[in-house]
């Protein structure tokens, strides 16, 4: 069974089923809305200030919804106990990785999409660097934070408190990648610096992550 | 039947399928050798041994944490035990031979959001394109399903008919060991008696049928042999009357 074919298989179940649930959308939405609009009154918007932080308002609601959306994967495949015929399926685990990894890029993708002309509105952002690299920074940070994502939600499944659990692991093992993903965003709306060091930082980040989490992932799906 | 029999005389073609049967049935589905499995300081199962030959049905009952689900769940390759030896379908490592395992859980192992036939054809293709696997509407027919709306998702099912969809389920790959949790639980009547007619054709077509049921009367008739766990171990095991015999292995 090849891998491409089984986790073309995983991404449309959990694409279907979000869409018809809605589980994981509404709350993304929700929350990253309300980042955006509280900080909004919290400083005056219009300032030339606003371009200097709008890079981490931003990547803080990305990051809320990100959490949603990750806490609401692997939940799905918990009712049910669904994820017991995943396990016992002789499919790759490996696909069953990757197809949930894409299916969270895509649904934080889409919140992205819908958040950023508001952001464009609320803060008066006007790009001042190259668009192309807006769109790779938040491709490659995206990818950071749900890579791991998945993978550490995956990790904390058997725990009491997951949805707790989930951020004190995932934010430590993200600074780098938030680092990277804030500094570069705003260096790419104010113009100051190139973005291209934190660039090759996020790459990089994503190459490694996503290669260490392919490796232990099926020894964290069969663990008890 | 072997192959290049057409032109024996029926006889001997007879005498060739009861042969195949004995030696069906005196290879080993399932081999427990010491089996234990500690939760904390609780043993769920306690140094267990058994021997489970091909081509039967084996009732599991006992009271609620006698070990039956724990067994179940090991024998699947979901559990590892903590001690001791499990050898399933001939392969040292249950989660191996996955493949030709079949498992039902005391859940349903369904997704809610999806149609019964969205969920079948689903978990049909996580299993090798070489695999034999049964035809989605042939099995929604064998549980009585087939003539549900087809738009109508799991979640608007009955528990008796998540059951049956859940048993359709873990037949897809036309598995050689069977395992079911509790398969009868919330069906109605009839329904249950169609479901144990559907087990005992498996077990009839070869198949291996490890079943847990606080209905044993549900099964009578149709198992081979009745198992009692409790406290983690085999207390009595014995034959139906009119089943297959054989010897009743190493258990304690």
């Amino acid at each position: 069974m090849s891998l491409a074919r089984t986790l073309a298989l995983h991404l449309r179940k959990d694409l279907r089923l979000e869409w018809r649930s809605k589980d994981a959308a509404n709350s993304m939405l929700f929350f990253a809305l309300l980042v955006v609009v509280i900080f909004s009154f919290a400083f005056d918007p219009l300032a030339e200030e606003s371009r200097h932080i709008a890079g981490g308002i931003a990547w803080v609601a990305f990051l809320f919804a990100t959490i949603v959306a990750l806490n609401q994967s692997w939940a799905r495949e918990l009712r049910n106990q669904v994820l017991d015929a995943l396990r016992i399926a002789p499919a790759p685990a490996n696909a069953l990785f990757l197809g949930k990894t894409i299916a969270n890029f895509i649904f934080v993708g889409i919140v992205e999409a819908l958040m950023t002309p508001v952001f464009v509105v609320f803060y008066n952002l006007r790009v001042v660097g190259s668009g192309w690299q807006l769109v790779l920074v938040a491709a490659l940070g995206t990818w950071a934070l749900v890579v791991n994502g998945t993978f550490f939600s995956a990790l904390s499944l058997r725990t009491r408190n997951r949805e707790l659990m989930l951020p004190l692991i995932l934010f430590p093992i993200s600074l780098p990648a938030l680092l990277g993903m804030v500094l570069a965003t705003t260096n790419i709306l104010t113009g100051e610096r190139s973005p291209a060091d934190w660039i090759k930082l996020l790459s990089v980040y994503d190459v490694v992550f996503t290669t260490v989490c392919l490796l232990l992932f099926e020894i964290v799906l069969n663990a008890e | 039947m072997l192959s290049g029999t057409r032109n024996l005389k029926p006889e001997t073609r007879n005498a060739l399928s009861f042969l195949t049967s004995i030696q069906r049935n005196s290879e080993l589905a399932v081999v427990l050798e010491g089996i234990s499995k500690l939760f904390g300081r609780f043993a769920a199962l306690h140094d267990l041994s058994a021997t489970f030959p091909a081509g039967r049905l084996y009732a599991l009952l006992g009271e609620n944490g006698a070990g039956k689900t724990t067994l179940l769940r090991i024998l699947a390759g979901l559990s590892l035990p903590t001690r001791g030896k499990v050898r399933v379908l001939g392969g040292v490592d249950p989660r191996a031979e996955r493949a030709r395992i079949g498992y039902m859980a005391h859940a349903t192992l369904l997704y809610d959001e999806l149609t019964a036939r969205e969920n079948l054809e689903y978990f049909r293709s996580l299993y090798p394109e070489r695999q034999k696997m049964r035809n989605v509407d042939a099995l929604l027919d064998s549980v009585g399903l087939a003539r549900v709306d087809t738009k109508r998702r799991v979640s608007q099912y009955s528990q008796g008919m998540k059951q049956r969809l859940a048993l359709a389920r873990a037949m897809l790959q036309s598995p050689e060991l069977l395992l079911l949790d509790e398969p009868f639980s919330n069906v109605d009547v009839a329904s249950v008696s169609a479901m144990a007619g559907l087990l005992g054709d498996l077990r009839d077509r070869g198949a291996t049928l490890v079943v847990i049921t606080h209905q044993a009367e549900a099964l009578a008739g149709v198992a081979d042999e009745w198992i009692t766990l409790r406290s983690g171990t085999i207390m009595k095991r014995e034959a139906s009357p009119g089943g297959k015999s054989t010897s009743m292995g190493n258990e304690r």
